[in-house]
């Protein structure tokens, strides 16, 4: 039996753009244009070369998202991924991490998998907890935040490099990977891979198909509250100098004035 | 007064700094009860005495070094089932972060990660975390369970506050999880003698306009100049530079120090997201549309190869 690869995959508000909250004090999705998360797209590659090094890996890409979220899925498609889950339904509006990956983990039980890549983080939420709740709630080891990662023989290895040590990391499959932006460059999807993805199936599921009440989720079941969120003041224009030759101690100056010299 | 849970992050029993901090957050909620394991773990009382713990929970045992995770989740839960404390705090390390989040499910409670303030609420500590990219100040708090927070170095100024930091042992038992993942082999970080990163007080950081790794050794003597540490623009690192584990941005570290200083870096969005939150911002840039310098304090339009090692001389001859 061939391997069975479930990346999980988020569509998040462009970062360049004009971020903001709406009214609920959920992320507003409906101002900034969103794309997929840089950070998963180095998990989509990842599954893509432990797909190439294995014979006949299967990979699904799994979003929880509104409609738009699809666009999450067809970038996966189109750089090679197989097919695609796409769990939407109004009640998951406000879902917090927690909540996230309890629709996480079911749709991925329901799929059936052998080996769960995600990325480090998403790049809004930017909180990094999802891979290891992912592990607990399916019960299976977490090997997360890796720089190489390859599976073989039931096995899946990699490296983690922390702030202290650089670990070398091992365990048994069924397991949850996480990959960090040192895993390896993301390729571009070809045009070819982009025809390719149009063809690709994207099965839609709902919190029934998943065996979810509403209140477990959204922001009704969310385990957090948001209380404000107030715009950062944008900070006052400083000192801009040009240099002609004085600039370091100009800037020495500056320092010693601020007592950091 | 209601018992807080810190998770002390320390090596072979040295406490870091932020472990420190959190004490002091911690005592705004509450008692603040240290839980030090594995090798080392008993070593950490005084330091954490002195800064307020009244009572430290260890236990030492070598799953916590060989597997990664879910032993430090099966001994907090003890730790939290002895306790019933009013939060657990954990420092928002990567680690910490993974160690929180699992936490926060078994015991069916929410979780912030990230915090960079904590004050007591009438319903609870009420968190404050800066996000999309610093450009937003949000204050949350948990509504379900015991409030699960992880927050950033920094966050905190440490405070001495003498307690009675009595040394009991914890009783662990491990679940079946916690020898899936195991720790194969393990490389030491070898040390600069600089700072950690995301705990210094003066980062000094490089960007595309180093150009080239050689030339990093001009940063490098403009931080040991001020004590600072060393941080590098994604660029940078792509560029093979300088190591990820100095990368400072969104896929990297955020720091938060008193002062940063940003040589050859233009500011796009996902650098700002690492250093935003800094207290004072300096840059050093040839190009003065550089987005950097909207944020900063004080600002050199200049080539860095002629400004940094100025300022570096000018710093090396103050301190003389």
């Amino acid at each position: 039996m061939s391997l069975r690869i479930v990346v999980t995959v988020k569509y998040v508000p462009d970062a360049t753009g004009d971020r903001h909250f709406a009214d609920d004090l959920t992320v507003d999705r409906d101002d900034v244009d969103g794309l997929l998360s840089e950070l998963d797209e180095y998990a989509v590659e990842q599954a893509l070369r432990m797909a190439e090094e294995l014979d006949g890996a299967e990979i699904t890409v799994v979003t929880v998202g509104p409609e738009n979220a699809k666009d999450a899925l067809r970038k996966a498609l189109s750089m090679g991924a197989d097919k695609a889950i796409h769990v939407e339904d109004d009640d998951i509006h406000g879902t917090d991490a927690i909540g996230t990956s309890l629709i996480l983990a079911k749709a991925i039980e329901k799929a059936g998998y052998d080996l769960v890549v995600s990325g480090m983080a998403s790049t809004d939420g930017t909180m990094g907890v999802v891979p290891a709740l992912l592990a607990e709630r399916l019960g299976v080891p977490q090997v997360t935040l890796l720089s190489e990662v390859s599976v073989e023989d039931g096995t899946v290895k990699g490296r983690r490099d922390g702030d202290a040590a650089s670990e070398n990391l091992e365990a048994s499959l069924p397991a949850v990977v996480s990959v960090t932006d040192q895993s390896g460059e993301a390729r571009y999807p070809s045009f070819k891979g982009i025809m390719a993805a149009k063809k690709k199936p994207v099965q839609s599921w709902d919190l029934s198909d998943l065996d979810i009440e509403a209140e477990e989720v959204g922001l009704e079941g969310s385990y957090t509250t948001v209380e404000n969120a107030a715009e950062r003041p944008a900070r006052t224009a400083g000192t801009i100098v040009k240099d002609e030759g004085e600039g370091g101690k100009q800037l020495a100056e500056f320092l010693a004035g601020q007592k950091f010299i | 007064m209601a018992e807080v849970l810190v998770y002390v992050d320390h090596v072979d029993g040295a406490v870091r700094k932020p472990t420190l901090e959190l004490l002091t957050l911690a005592r705004r909620i509450g008692e603040p009860v240290a839980v030090a394991l594995g090798n080392g773990a008993g070593d950490t009382a005084a330091a954490l005495a002195e800064h307020g713990a009244v009572k430290v929970l260890t236990h030492e045992a070598s799953e916590y070094a060989d597997y990664l995770v879910v032993p430090k989740v099966d001994a907090l839960q003890a730790a939290v089932e002895a306790v019933s404390p009013a939060a657990v705090l954990v420092p928002s390390s990567a680690e910490g972060k993974e160690i929180a989040a699992r936490l926060a499910l078994r015991l069916g409670s929410g979780i912030i990660t990230d915090a960079v303030d904590l004050e007591a609420g009438d319903e609870g500590p009420v968190a404050t975390q800066s996000v999309f990219a610093a450009s937003f100040t949000t204050k949350s708090r948990i509504s379900k369970g015991t409030p699960v927070i992880t927050v950033k170095p920094n966050s905190a100024a440490v405070e001495a506050a003498p307690a009675a930091g009595a040394v009991e042992a914890l009783s662990v038992s491990f679940s079946a999880q916690a020898t899936g993942t195991k720790v194969t082999g393990r490389t030491p970080r070898e040390s600069t003698g600089r700072p950690e990163l995301t705990e210094a007080a003066i980062v000094v950081s490089g960007g595309r306009g180093v150009n080239g790794a050689e030339n990093f050794g001009l940063i490098e003597a403009l931080a040991d100049s001020l004590g600072a540490a060393v941080g590098a623009s994604r660029a940078a690192v792509d560029a093979g530079w300088y190591p990820h584990t100095n990368q400072v941005g969104q896929t990297g570290k955020s720091v938060s120090p008193q002062l940063y200083i940003a040589s050859g870096i233009s500011g796009a969005i996902q650098h700002r997201a690492g250093m935003q939150t800094s207290k004072t911002i300096v840059a050093i840039n040839k190009d003065a549309e550089a987005p950097i310098f909207d944020l900063v304090d004080y600002g050199v339009v200049g080539d860095l190869f002629d400004v940094v090692p100025q300022l570096t001389d000018e710093i090396r001859a103050a301190h003389a």
